[in-house]
């Protein structure tokens, strides 16, 4: 099916096997392999990218479903020499270990700063007041983002850093 | 100047003229891993595009292949091949070494129609995209022969022997010197399979240049897996290049390579294209190795004022039919306390399950389960802080070998501990804090790990625009490797770390063992020193030689090293010049590492101890850690912010050992019941509340050149202890069956009446 997906602002148009998954494009059709695939069933994280803003498991999710989408990933958000304020945190706090998890980690981390930002509340705060961004948010909002190697408390600090430093 | 032969002399990393050594710097691929831009071995683009392969899984656990259907696989769309015992290329028997010094031999794939474990790959299918792949996998039809797995590792302990090679140690006479205590104890624990679960599920991409395999693959261990692949595929050693750059997680699981490189390989040179093969998380469960179940029987007898006469840890636990490992479960126990009266050995279980194999911290990580716990039961019963227990117990040698300690700093950091987690709040009765709904507790338990130091090389070179590029087959799972070499690199040449490039995961660069015993940093490092050490004498051979030089004529051992400048007295000029002008073409130099002659009249290990803080839910059973501290005495340690990130992330792993993973087999097909990381459990963020580690000063000069010891499995052993110990602190329940999960707390709970 031909599909037409912006991806970090540059629109890619492919004849897609409706089977596809949004990662198996990311990785296999278009050559951006730092969405990471770890468990290819939603269960880890790995995979989080930006669709329209918003983040998603994109191994949960078929390219199909995604014309006309606009598709943020990892390198959307900066490269080594001009690295994001959140990437830079995550270096800066040794925010990960191997980095197999780290793309969906700091992906899922904006995505969650524009949530608080939004007001969209979640289960570590009161779901009537104000969302606010606490180190209990940040751990409660980023629990579908596994990392084994378990950099979580150096996660927490670099997301908590990163909001201070974002524009 | 010195060498690094001598490891009581002076060198670069010991004199730290930078301070780059100990020094917190950011990773050095690190902007590679948070763009993105980090190739994992199933994202190195090969030079065509490539095809997709599949596994396929046996779905018995042992028995045979009867029957073979393909032909609905063969005809589906973009099938390339589909291969299963029938018609796989020919491969050397298992084992098999065609080359006598091999460190590993062939590992051949879909061998044979025999089944041996669940999920046993035992079909393969190549297709054009990895969609197709997927879908013709699933048409491939195998009957089989089953027998009855034999898989119930509790109920098969009558068929426990001993592991080959081994015996019981004991020391005096334990069964009359435990009959003889005063205070005694004598309790069974149960640490359940777990799996690893590295991020990066294992993968391989390969191809073929004329007769040389070219592989990258995720594996800890670099020299192996080149011999092995080429022992398979029956080819020269030199005839296999294998690559593994960047390794989405190891922790022991990819300490070997699995058929996905092999198929991988074998598949690239029977089609003539490149072929890239991943397992999936189900497989991984199954196709890999993991940490076995154990049970551990400790009995310890004390005197009334504390002092142990007589502790015994014994270990039973399980291992494939066809394998030989043991988790050592009870090895560490041999090196803790002092007692006069010892026995500890192990019992192993061959079972039809998939292969046990080393994971995090293999042995403390289940043995401290048990025994410190039952040290903190001990305490309870004598009366004593769980702190005052172990200091009284506390040896002055080995206990066991009779050995001097190369260092030992437990007990500084239990107290230091103590004093900055506030440990003096505690109340030894348990159930007497409360916040809110919230049972209130705190635990303690000590850590200890070996420490290794293993035969390395490396090279160094420096080019003429004064880079020096560190050279290794060793590898980094994120354990910092790249980071570190980079550090002794820019230390001991004196550059800045922009100036260094270190290169590694690479079959052709001077061999290094790889990650894994926590041994990596001490080897590879060590290596790196005397590479880097040779290094200096080089360039200062060649400035003193060279007429153009301000540093000619003078003595080749006096030069020094900083901020890219040779000097000799008030005589200098920079790296970049002396090598432009005396060595254009830049000059290379290697160094190695052996482990000391005299190691063994050490008893060397690295130490710690784990403070908790949980709160437990009487009504649901419910479990948060909300603040967890380590305290760490582990040598030197190069760099601040890394080695606590290794401790941290082990400490966590103890977090996910007491209240999270596990997995158990499902009795009637020899499965794993965890499939998955949706119903095999472990630590997320919000499973962790404050946590961290503190690093003590300590320099072992027993342990290598640099005194440096390793940090990687430390912080994983006793980290699970802690949690018990404060759990069984808040509420007054001691579940002794790993993981400590509500079910098991609540009859407990629901008995105190909270």
């Amino acid at each position: 099916m031909r599909t037409t997906i912006t991806v970090n602002g540059e629109a890619r148009s492919l004849d897609l096997d409706p089977r596809t998954t949004l990662l198996d494009f990311l990785r296999e059709k278009v050559a951006l392999t730092g969405t990471k695939k770890g468990c290819d069933h939603g269960q880890c994280g790995a995979c989080t990218v930006l669709v329209n803003g918003v983040r998603i498991n994109a191994c949960l999710s078929l390219a199909v479903m995604h014309d006309g989408d606009e598709v943020t990933t990892i390198e959307g958000l900066g490269a080594p020499e001009a690295l994001h304020p959140m990437q830079q945190a995550f270096l800066t706090h040794d925010a990960f270990q191997c980095g197999y998890c780290t793309p969906g980690q700091i992906c899922s981390a904006v995505g969650v700063l524009a949530e608080i930002k939004a007001d969209i509340p979640s289960h570590a705060g009161d779901v009537g007041a104000q969302a606010r961004l606490t180190a209990d948010e940040v751990r409660e909002r980023m629990s579908g983002n596994i990392c084994r190697c378990s950099a979580y408390p150096q996660i927490v600090d670099a997301i908590l850093d990163a909001a201070g430093n974002l524009p | 100047m010195s060498s690094v032969q001598d490891w009581e002399a002076p060198n670069p990393v010991k004199d730290n003229r930078s301070g780059l050594i100990g020094k917190g710097v950011d990773r050095y691929e690190g902007p590679l891993k948070v763009t993105g831009a980090a190739p994992y071995a199933y994202e190195v683009t090969p030079p065509s595009p490539p095809a997709y392969g599949v596994m396929v899984g046996a779905e018995i656990a042992t028995g045979r292949i009867t029957g073979v259907d393909t032909v609905e696989a063969e005809a589906a769309p973009g099938v390339l091949a589909v291969w299963t015992h029938r018609n796989v290329p020919a491969q050397p028997p298992r084992g098999t070494k065609a080359h006598p010094r091999s460190t590993s031999g062939s590992r051949p794939a879909l061998e044979s129609d025999r089944v041996t474990y669940f999920g046993q790959p035992v079909a393969f299918v190549v297709a054009d995209t990895l969609e197709n792949a997927t879908a013709a996998a699933k048409l491939v039809r195998l009957t089989y022969t089953a027998a009855d797995p034999d898989v119930d590792f509790p109920h098969r302990l009558d068929a426990a022997g001993m592991p080959p090679g081994e015996q019981d140690t004991e020391i005096g006479d334990f069964e009359a010197g435990f009959a003889a205590s005063d205070v005694k104890l004598d309790e069974t624990w149960t640490t359940p399979i777990q799996n690893h679960c590295q991020m990066e599920p294992c993968a391989s991409v390969a191809w073929w240049e004329g007769g040389k395999c070219i592989a990258h693959t995720s594996v800890q261990m670099v020299k192996p897996a080149q011999h092995g692949l080429a022992e398979t595929l029956g080819i020269g050693r030199d005839d296999v290049h294998l690559l593994t750059r960047y390794i989405g997680g190891g922790f022991g699981g990819k300490g070997q390579t699995y058929d996905d490189l092999t198929l991988a390989a074998l598949a690239a040179r029977a089609l003539g294209r490149p072929v890239k093969v991943a397992f999936t998380r189900q497989q991984m469960m199954h196709g890999t190795i993991h940490r076995p179940a154990t049970i551990q029987r400790v009995r310890l007898g004390a005197g009334a004022d504390g002092r142990l006469n007589a502790m015994s840890l014994m270990t039973w636990t399980h291992c494939q039919r066809d394998g030989a490992f043991t988790e050592h479960a009870s090895n560490f126990a041999r090196n803790l306390y002092a007692a006069p009266n010892r026995l500890t050995g192990h019992r192993l279980v061959k079972l039809d399950l998939p292969h046990a194999g080393a994971m995090r911290a293999p042995g403390e990580a289940s043995g401290t389960l048990s025994l410190e716990c039952a040290m903190d039961e001990l305490a309870e019963k004598l009366g004593l802080d769980p702190i005052e227990l172990r200091i009284r117990n506390e040896p002055e040698v080995d206990p066991e070998n009779g050995r001097p300690f190369s260092m030992r700093q437990l007990v500084r950091c239990m107290k230091e501990g103590a004093q900055l987690f506030g440990w003096d709040r505690r109340l030894p009765t348990p159930g007497q804090v409360r916040d809110g709904r919230w049972l209130v507790g705190l635990g303690m338990a000590a850590a200890i790990r070996g420490n290794f130091l293993l035969p390395a090389k490396c090279s160094f070179s420096v080019d003429a625009d004064g880079v020096i590029t560190v050279r290794q087959g060793m590898t980094d799972i994120g354990t910092g490797t790249y980071t570190v070499l980079a550090q002794i690199a820019a230390e001991t040449l004196g550059v800045p770390l922009g100036k260094v490039v270190v290169e590694i995961g690479d079959s052709e660069l001077p061999p290094a063992p790889g990650s894994g015993g926590q041994f990596g940093a001490a080897t590879a490092g060590s290596a790196a020193l005397a590479a880097g050490m040779n290094l200096r004498q080089a360039i200062a051979e060649l400035a003193v030689a060279d007429p153009g030089s301000p540093l000619h004529g003078g003595d080749p051992n006096a030069v020094t090293f900083q901020d890219g400048v040779v000097a000799l007295e008030n005589r200098s000029e920079t790296l970049a010049e002396l090598v432009r002008r005396a060595a254009p073409a830049g000059l290379t130099v290697e160094g190695e590492i052996r482990p000391a002659q005299d190691a063994q009249k050490w008893s060397q290990q690295t130490y710690g101890a784990h403070f908790c803080e949980v709160g437990v839910d009487p009504v649901s059973g419910e479990v948060r850690v909300r603040r967890m501290l380590g305290v760490f005495a582990a040598g030197r340690i190069l760099n601040a912010k890394t080695a606590r990130s290794q401790l941290t992330g082990g400490m966590i792993w103890g977090v996910a050992s007491a209240l999270h993973e596990g997995n158990a087999p499902d009795l009637r097909y020899g499965s794993l019941l965890g499939q998955d990381l949706g119903n095999y459990l472990v630590t997320v963020q919000a499973d962790v509340g404050e946590l961290d580690a503190i690093m003590l000063d300590e320099v072992d000069d027993k342990a290598n050149p640099m005194g440096i010891k390793g940090v990687g499995e430390l912080g994983n052993s006793g980290a699970g202890a802690a949690v018990a110990n404060a759990i069984y602190n808040a509420c007054g329940v001691r579940v002794r069956d790993y993981p400590i999960t509500p079910d098991k707390l609540l009859p407990g709970l629901i008995a105190k009446g909270w």
